[in-house]
This record gives structure tokens, sequence and C-alpha cells, in this order.
């Protein structure tokens, strides 16, 4: 009993290792065979004729997709905050977040494209159209269809960040200050809580600019093809039969990692000068009166846009999955059919059932770390400085593409790959930070006086740990935890790659029927891929309601 | 005429290295008792149910007979398999490895033997080898003119066919020539998948064969001395065409179910596919109106065959024996070809087989879309890998980059 | 072997600066009394007593109880009770559960420590309490289960942390009243921190800052 201290306190150090070690390894195993085969790699890459406006559409659609989640996210906090409308749609947008990207971009594909339900609702009443017509909306070579489905993916996320950050930042007092002062409610947010807020959201926001540039399902899915994004172009390579593209793939991939660190040094640029833009504002006295009811307008109907994009594009695929034939123009399906659960019913258990193992372990495994890491730090009082954050952040921020194929040559040569508890340990990288990031904030709000009192009575640090600050911290855990299964449950490269193609979980198996293009299969898959995750969720609320329903203090009644 | 002559001769050409003697039974016998109990992890590409099903029914019959399982690895790309034999490889795995059978075929095969990545051989070993129609079906020994050398066993025949709605479309245009006329009159209702994609170059292909002047060179690698010259037409063709393409040809689809997506979506009047089942499959699944008819073009269109191979690391390659002989069963090739499950053509030489068997094969309704047999026309042989690689990179360069 | 609660040149430095310097003997049932402005080191002289000092704090100096010292503890094992300003009853256990969080475990058997639990609410003029939820507890009832929960650990001292700051005026004197006379009756050592005159009066003893300069109240 006295070492559990001394064990306890090693559990910051081995978190990061087991963050920053696959991170390392795999960029090492990757990087090396494209160092040493350089030159001739290197000038096949400079010689593909797509490679500028491929560079050019990565940096574009994760810039673009970036700055506009952002907005969006902000925009919505500063002027419908507290509102009831606020309420519902954090609300609709939580269990979004879990939604897997190829879900989101498949149901949106459907939605927006020219022979899509938007027109199949319009037509041919109002547009006239009996055929569908010949628009370039979806795979547009300005990669506007991709950028929406980034932007649409990345709010939810970054809202729920911003939402953990704002009772840091001390927003309530401080807007109301600057309320007082004059400002309208969005100008008081600018400039009164949003310096710290962005300082608090400044790694979430790298990590959503990483995604963007280098998503690989989406830009497949949505983005152009002539050509596609750099990102999407290294995946085809890496592909490719006749194996002579491997070197290239492995160049392309470490040009992709160094652009993702250039446009994040020009975004840190970019940080500087909107300070300084907001500082100029603030002191020459702009109150943003009148600007007050449109920046509302702007925050419903985008927030309201995003929640539509996702939800009727996922009812889109989920109406699919029990469609008979659906023609065009038709809005709804001529005829109703369960046959693809009936015939897909048994591989839908199978790849379930491999999904939550996976990802519960996975879930168990990073709560564990991270309460071990959180306990640590309280009882010999440690402070984590940015540069842990930093870490904490890396596997989010270095893109999959660049380490996750250096990782599966390590996981083969343990032999290892291609077992579940492989993949479920790969998943830990990616789900590990999820679960700090969501549990931290709420874990260091906890009054520590309470341990205090506590250990005044005698109770030993483990017992407080175990019976006060446990189930205190019920429902913040179980949240992280949902959170943590549905990042499982979304990966798509590390199950593939670590998996080795036999561990087939919900994802990997949408994704792979994403290029059979079945609307009907791809609905099931997704639908049931949210369901999961947003079980959990549920869970998370209803669980500590029903233990602590008799308890206020508990806050779970209202 | 030339065409045809030249065919039989290929065909012919073909079927001579192949005369081996079947496996006697012991070693036959010897094989099934090793594979009793073992796990074969077939890796397949995964994009369609139909196959995933039938898969899975082949799984059951193994288990039945030979007390084998099969576990599909559905694989969004078969390129996945070769790279992870050829990880394994790399790693030192020389024994054990994850991958016992794949679905394979053309370049990634090609790549395989190259690197000596495949067991073999054992095709021409495996019991019902005989019942495989080498005279017939050429293509069941040339994969994209490389000889197969029983590296690779088929078990499906596959030959391009034209699907349209007959609702929308009453006569297609059945010759290259007046599909460019249709396409250019149609505007924005034609398209193919985006090169280097195996259906899209397959069109190139076809492109090919109706352009070139003497098709037959395409059987022997590139000679680039000639090579421009050779293939102008080609792109003369597809620079009449582009602008008149579904979205003008500044998008493509990018693979054959996208494309087959957009048929059923009405985006386009004009598919194809490389099952000339697949249209009635896709009717009796509710996925295309019943409208949907097929057709190929005059003078023949490209057809292939669909193999299965073992790695050399195979950790289960009694199973895969075992399995890729139960494929190229009777009964397994009759229910492939069913249009309500596969619709696949057999390899089978329907002559060789019993009466019993046959019959198998006469009780199947085609379906209301498929050409029957002597309505399909010439299979064309698939041109030497060299041609294809080439065509596809100079497509990418002239339609595949925005500028 | 002194009876109650030595402080034995207890100092406590931060940056430099000195915020505690202590030297004082608390007899068995007396009251000594903390008092000063906010920010002056009252509750750091606690914390230091208690053993539960935040990391940039540097204390010397021992903490005797009973004649043995108890500086090397850490806080659970110095049975050292303390009561916040803030009851800090815990909100996910009931009234009687909080009470047994703080009987020790050496207290065996469920009837003999539901005994306890009910004797001290009697005592505490809440009897049939036991199963309600804290937080409807009004705050002099709330004041008065963390007392008992704080007595029922069985402490050798009492640290009380401006206990009545909370309360309204009428409520205070009573519940003062009661606090005092409950420690005086069981004969256990307090430090009582306050800012309050009345407070520190109502001890009728001792009444030091936390650099131990005598105040007289």
């Amino acid at each position: 009993m006295r070492r559990r201290p001394g064990i306890l306190r090693l559990a910051p150090g081995l978190t990061l290792v087991l963050l920053i070690g696959p991170v390392v390894a795999g960029l090492l195993g990757t990087l090396l065979p494209a160092l040493s085969s350089r030159a001739a790699a290197l000038g096949e890459l400079l010689s593909w004729p797509g490679l500028g406006p491929a560079l050019w559409l990565s940096v574009k659609t994760g810039v673009m997709s970036t700055v506009l989640a952002l907005a969006i996210t902000l925009l919505l906090i500063a002027s419908l905050q507290g509102s009831r409308a606020f309420a519902a749609l954090q609300h609709l947008l939580s269990p979004l977040l879990s939604v897997p990207h190829a879900a989101a971009a498949l149901g949106l594909a459907f939605l927006i494209a020219p022979s899509g339900w938007v027109a199949r609702a319009l037509s041919p009443w109002a547009t006239g159209w009996e055929v569908p017509p010949d628009l370039l909306v979806l795979n547009d070579p300005g990669g506007w269809a991709l950028t929406l489905g980034l932007v649409a993916k990345e709010v939810p996320f970054l809202l729920l960040m911003a939402l953990a950050a704002l009772p840091q930042t001390d927003a309530a007092r401080r807007r109301l200050q600057a309320q007082t002062l004059g400002a309208a409610p969005s100008m008081a947010f600018a400039v009164a809580v949003l310096p710290a807020l962005y300082r608090q959201l400044r790694l979430p926001v790298y990590a959503v600019l990483a995604y963007g540039m280098t998503a690989v399902d989406m830009a497949l899915i949505l983005g152009p093809s002539r050509p596609p994004t750099l990102s999407a172009q290294v995946v085809v390579w890496m592909n490719d039969p006749t194996l002579a593209t491997r070197g290239i793939a492995a160049a392309g991939a470490v040009l992709q990692l160094f652009a993702v660190l250039a446009v994040l040094a020009l975004w840190r640029g970019g940080e500087v000068l909107a300070r300084r833009l907001l500082l100029t504002f603030a002191t020459h006295g702009l109150r943003g009166r009148k600007a007050e009811p449109a920046l509302r307008g702007l925050a419903l109907a985008s927030g309201a846009g995003v929640a539509f994009v996702l939800l009727a594009g996922l009812s889109g695929l989920a109406l699919w999955s029990v469609a008979g034939l659906w023609s065009f123009p038709d809005a709804l399906p001529e005829s109703w059919s369960l046959r693809i659960w009936a015939q897909a019913g048994d591989g839908l258990a199978q790849s379930t059932w491999t999904t939550l193992v996976i990802a519960l372990s996975a879930t168990a495994m990073a709560l564990a770390l991270t309460l071990a890491c959180l306990e640590a730090e309280f009882r010999h009082a440690l402070r984590p400085g940015d540069g842990a954050l930093v870490l904490l952040y890396l596997p989010l921020l270095v893109p999959q593409v660049a380490f996750l194929p250096g990782l599966q040559q390590l996981a083969l040569r343990l032999g290892v790959e291609g077992t579940p508890l492989a993949v479920a340990a790969s998943h830990v990288v990616f789900v590990l930070p999820y679960v700090f990031l969501s549990l931290a904030a709420p874990w260091r709000a906890w009054d520590g006086r309470i341990a205090l009192s506590a250990h005044a009575l005698g109770a030993t640090p483990d017992r407080v740990f175990w019976t006060l600050r446990l189930p205190m911290m019920l429902r913040a855990v179980l949240t992280a935890g949902a959170v943590g299964l549905a990042v499982s449950i979304g990966q798509y490269l590390p199950t593939l790659l670590i998996g080795g193609g036999r561990v087939e979980t919900l994802t990997t198996e949408a994704v792979a029927l994403s290029s059979g293009g079945n609307r009907r299969l791809i609905g099931a898959y997704a639908l049931i891929q949210m369901i999961l995750p947003a079980l959990g969720f549920a869970l998370a609320l209803l669980l500590p309601a029903l233990l602590f329903r008799n308890r206020r203090g508990m806050g779970v009644g209202a | 005429m030339f065409r045809r002559h030249f065919l039989l001769a290929t065909a012919c050409i073909a079927a001579l290295p192949h005369l081996g003697a079947a496996q006697t039974a012991p070693e036959w016998e010897a094989v099934l008792s090793e594979a009793r109990g073992q796990t074969v992890f077939w890796h397949a590409w995964g994009g369609d149910p139909k196959i995933n099903d039938f898969i899975a029914w082949v799984s059951g019959v193994a288990q039945d007979r030979y007390g084998v399982t099969i576990e599909q690895v559905k694989l969004a790309s078969t390129a996945d398999a070769v790279a992870r034999v050829l990880g394994e490889r790399d790693a030192g795995v020389t024994s054990g490895g994850a991958v016992d059978l794949i679905w394979i075929n053309g370049e990634n095969f090609a790549a395989m033997k190259a690197e000596g990545l495949l067991h073999g051989p054992f095709a021409e070993s495996l019991p019902n080898w005989g019942l495989v129609d080498v005279a017939g079906k050429p293509a069941v020994v040339t994969d994209f003119t490389l000889p197969t050398e029983g590296f690779e066993s088929p078990w499906a025949m596959a030959q391009l066919v034209f699907e349209y709605d007959s609702a929308r479309l009453p006569e297609p245009p059945r010759s290259l020539a007046t599909l460019k006329d249709w396409i250019i009159a149609n505007p924005g209702r034609f398209t193919y998948p985006q090169p280097p994609d195996y259906m899209g170059t397959t069109f190139l292909k076809q492109v090919a064969y109706g352009t070139l002047a003497d098709p037959s060179v395409m059987q022997a690698p590139v000679d680039e001395a000639t090579y421009a010259e050779t293939v102008a037409p080609i792109w003369a063709f597809l620079d009449e065409i582009t602008p008149h393409l579904w979205r003008e040809g500044r998008a493509y689809p990018q693979n054959e179910p996208a494309l087959g997506q957009l048929l059923a979506d009405g985006e386009v009047d004009i598919g194809f596919a490389f099952n000339p089942g697949r249209a009635s499959a896709e009717i009796a699944a509710g996925n295309l109106p019943e409208s949907v008819r097929t057709f190929t073009l005059e003078g023949g269109t490209i057809g292939n065959a669909s193999f299965v191979a073992i790695p050399f690391n195979a950790a289960h390659r009694a199973g895969a024996l075992v399995v890729a002989n139960l494929i190229l069963d009777p009964e397994v090739q009759a229910r492939a070809q069913d249009p309500s499950v596969l619709g696949f053509q057999t390899v089978l030489n329907l002559a060789a087989l019993s009466p019993q068997d046959r019959a198998r094969f006469d009780a199947l309704d085609l379906g209301i879309a498929t050409l029957a047999p002597d309505q399909m026309g010439p299979a064309l042989l698939e041109p030497h890998a060299s041609w294809m690689t080439r065509i596809s990179q100079d497509w990418v360069e002239r339609y595949g980059v925005a500028q | 072997m002194r009876e109650g609660l030595c402080l034995r040149d207890l100092h406590v430095m931060r940056a430099g600066q000195p915020l505690v310097s202590l030297s004082a003997e608390i007899a068995p049932g007396e009251v000594l009394c903390l008092m000063g402005p906010s920010g002056a080191g009252k509750s750091t002289a606690l914390a230091a007593i208690l053993g539960a000092l935040p990391r940039d704090f540097i204390g010397s100096g021992q903490v005797l109880l009973d004649g043995r010292d108890v500086s090397a503890l850490p806080p659970h094992l110095r049975r050292i009770g303390l009561l916040f300003q803030d009851d800090i009853l815990f909100p996910h256990l009931s009234v009687a559960q909080n009470l047994a969080f703080a009987l020790p475990p050496e207290r065996r058997g469920r009837a003999l420590r539901s005994a306890a639990v009910e004797a001290a609410l009697e005592e505490a003029g809440l009897s049939g309490f036991g199963p309600r939820d804290p937080a409807t507890l009004s705050g002099g009832q709330r004041a008065r289960v963390a007392l008992m929960r704080a007595l029922l650990a069985e402490p050798r001292a009492i640290l009380l942390d401006e206990p009545f700051s909370r309360l309204d005026a009428e409520r205070r004197a009573q519940m003062r009243r009661f606090v005092l006379d409950t420690i005086t009756a069981r004969a256990i050592p307090a430090l009582l921190v306050t800012h309050d005159r009345e407070d520190a009066l109502a001890t009728g003893g001792r009444v030091l800052t936390p650099m131990g300069v005598p105040v007289s109240p």
C-alpha cells in the first residue's frame, strides 16, 4: 500500500510515452524509407503534373474549412449562448460529434448531389427537372463540397471544446462587465472573452486544421478528383497495385507533413494579426450594437445549416437503409424493404461486437490513464506545463498518413498486428487526448476542500478517490468515456492498418462499402455507427441522474 | 474477320502449355486432411454485399464438405492485400502470413508474381481444373496478356456490357462511332470512371479497340518508337467527346459502383459494367428500374477472368487450395451465375460437365436484362499491361489534372 | 507527555515572506482563537497544522498531539478534525452516510455504526434526518451535521475555519454556543480561525494573530 503513491506518480510519464511513442516510431518508420529513396521518389513526386493543384487544394480546403468552422463556432457562442436556441443546437450537435467522417460525407453527398435529396424534394414541381441536372455540385474542382463537409463535421467538435473551455475563462463575468460598459453581447464576447477563450481553443483549432488538410475519407467522397487533394492522392499511391509508387507515396506523406507544419506556422502568424485587429476594434470604441441582430441571424442560420446538413444527410442514409426502389425525382422511396437489414444482419452484429470490444477496451485504457494522471497531479501537486498539452495533441496534429504506415510495420515486426488488442492499443493514441481534454477541466474544478475535509475525518487518499471524487465526478467520467467511445468507433486508418484488414469494425466496413456506392448498406452501417456513441452519451446523462436522483447537490435533477 | 482468327489463335497458344496432369487422388487427400479445421482468410473486395453474401455461402459449403472455415477480409481495394503481403515479406514474415487467399487479377497479379509473392504453380493441379474451359475462354489462363502459369486459379468470367434504361433511351448506340455521335447529341448523359480506375481504363481499352488501326499491337508491350502515333486516335476520340460528357468532363465517377449509382440516379443514360448479369441482379435487388437493358458493341467488348491466388507465406495453404478448388465446383459456379445471386459468367466448359451438373446451368433464369450467351458477341482479350499503364498515365496528364 | 495540541515554532513562508509564526499550547477543551484580516495567513496556519500546505509554501516546526509529534504524518493519519465555513457535506451521500463516512473503521457492525450515527443526529437535534439529502437542509442544520461528522471521527484536536461566517446573526450566536459547548464537553483542544470579534469574545480564551502576536478582542 505504501508504494502506491509512487506508482501513481509515474502515470503522467507513462501516458506521454504511450501517446508519443507510437507517433514518433511511426514517423520514423515512414520517414526513413522515404529518405533512403529520396532522390528518385522526390523526383517522381515533383514530376507529377497534379502536384501543384493537389497541394493548393489541400491547403485551401483545410484553411477555409477551419476558418469557417471556427467562425461559426465563435458566432454561435457570441450571439446565442444562453438562449434556448443555443441549448437546442447544443443538444442537436453533441451526438453528431460521434458521427464518423465517412458517414457524414456520404450523407452530405446524397443531400447535395444533383440527383440528391434536396433536388428530389424540389423536383419536378419547382425545378421542372425530370432527370437530374448536369451540375457540378459534388466533387467540384474548387473543393467547396469538401469544405462544406469538413465545416459541418468540425463545428460540433469546436463547439464542444469551446463550451468546455468557457468556464475556465471566467466568461460570464467578463462579458457582463463589457456589456455594462455599453458593448453589444457579441462585441462584449469578442473583446472580453475571445482572447482568453482562443488561448484554450488554440490546440483544438490546430487539430482541426491539420485534419482538414489531411482528411482522406472525406476527400475521396466529396473532394474533386482531377486532381484530388494531396492526402487522397497519397493514399491512391499507397494502394497502387504495381507497388512502384510506394516511394512516391512516402515522399508525398513527408511533403504533406511539411505542408501541415508550414500552414500551422502561417496560421500562428494570422492569430497575431487577428489579435491586433481585435484590440483596435476594442480601443476605438466599437460597440457593435447595429450589427447584433444581423450576427444573431447569421449565427442561427449557420448553426441550423450545420445541424441540417448533418441530420438530413444521415436521415437520408437511414432512409436508404430501408428503401426499395428509389428513383429520381421521387422525394421518398417508391417501396420499402428491410432486406438490407436482414441480409446484413449477421455481418452487422459481428462488426458491431468487434467495434464495441475495441472501443470499450481503448476507452477503458484511456480513462484509467487519464484518471491516474489527474489523480497524480492532484496528490503530488504537479503542474503540467503547456508542453505537456502540446504533446497530448501530437497524435491529432501529425497527419495519420505520415505515421500510421510506419506504425503498422512496427506492429508487424512485433507480431501483434491484426489482433483486436493491438487495434485497441493504437486507438488509445487517438482516444486518450479527447478523453483527457474532456475530463481534465471538470476533474480539476472539483472542490479540493472536500478532500481536505475527508482527510481530516481520517479518510485515506485512496478512499477519498473511490468513495468521494469518483462518484461525484461520475457524470464527467461517463461523458469522457462516451467521447472516447465515439472517437474509437470513428477510427478508419488505424483500424485498417494495425488491424491488417482482419479486424472489421463498423467504420472499416462502411468505408469499404462506400467504394461500392451501395447507399442502402452504407445507411445501415452509418446508422449503427451513430447509435452506439449516442447510447454512451445517453448513459452518461441517465446513470448519474438515476443514482443521484435524490441528491440536489449533484446537479443532476435540473 | 481478322480479329476472330487472331482471338482463336491466341486461345490455342494459351491453351498449349496447360496440359499438366491433374493431381493424383492421394496427394489431394493429404491436402484435404491438412485443411480440415483450418480457417482461410480470404481477402476480397468488400464493396458489394452480393459478393460478400456469396462468399459467406461458399463458406458454409466449405465447412460442410471439408471442415474448412472461410473468413472474408473485406477490402476497399485489392491493393491493400498486396501491400500487406509485401509488408510481411519486408518484415521477414515468411510463414504464418495473414493472407491465405486473394481475389485478384490484372496488375495486382502481375505485381505479386513479379515480386515472387505468390505460391505456385497450383491451379492446374486442382481436381476440378479439368472442367475449366481453357480453349473456349482463353482469358482463364491469360491475365492481361500475362500467362498465369498456374499461379492463380480462375473463378469467374467477366465481359464488358453497356447498361441503359430503355424507358429513357429506346435504341442505344451499338458501336463506338455511334456512341460518339450519341454522346455529342446528348451532352451530360455519359461518363466513365476516372482512370487509373480499372473500369475507367477498361473504357479506354474499348476505345482503343474501336479506334486503333491495328488493335493486335496491344498484345505486345508498348513500342516507344511508335507509341504516340499508334494511340493518337484514342486522344482524338476523347477530345471530341470530353466537352459533352457528364459535368463536361470536369469530374468523373471514381469506380464502377459509382457509375452504377449514377445510372440508378438517372444522372447518366448509359453505364457499363464488367458483369453481364449485374443489371438483372440490380433490378432484382430493387436498385435499378425494370426497364434497364444491356448491350455490347459490334465487334466485341473486353473480357477477362477473376482469379484467386495464394500468397507465398499463407498460414493456411491447404485450406486455401481446398477453397480454390471448391469454387470451380459446378454447383458453386452455377450459383455464381444465378443473376439473383451474383450473375457472374462461369469459367467452366459446359460441354465437359455431367448432364446433372449441366442441368444446374440450364435451369438458371438469366434475368430480364441479361444477354443470352449467343448475344454477347466476342470477348476481346485484355491488352498488355504496359499499354494501359502508359495510356492511363497520359490520360491523367491530359484530362486528370485540372489545367 | 502533555495532553492537547502543541504548536512548536510553526513557521510558514511563501516567496520569502513569513506568513505564519506560531508557538502555542492548547489544552483539552480550550479554544485558542486566531484572528486577523483576510489574507493574513489564517487558513495557511490551518493547512500547516493539517499537513496540507500547497507546494509553493515552505513550512517548518512541529505539531504535537498529546505529546506525540505528528508533523511527518499525512493529513488523514493526524486525527485532527476540520470544520470549514462552508459546511463541506458530501453532496452524493445522505446525511446519515455523511456521518457514517467519519466513523473510524474500528467501529464494526452495522447496528453499532448506525446507532452511533443516530446518537450524533440526536445530539445535534436532527433526529430522523438521516435519510435526507444534505442539499435540502437549512444552513444551520448543515453546520450541525458537519460538526457532528467531524466529532464522529474521534479527533484529538479540531480546527474551526470561520465556521459561523455564513450564518445570519441570530443563528450564529446559537450555533457558536452549540459548537463551543460541545467541544468543551468533549475536552477537545480547538483552534478557531475568525475575523469576527464576537467569535473571539465568545471563546473567552487567548487570541493570537497568525504571526503569534497576542490580540485583545
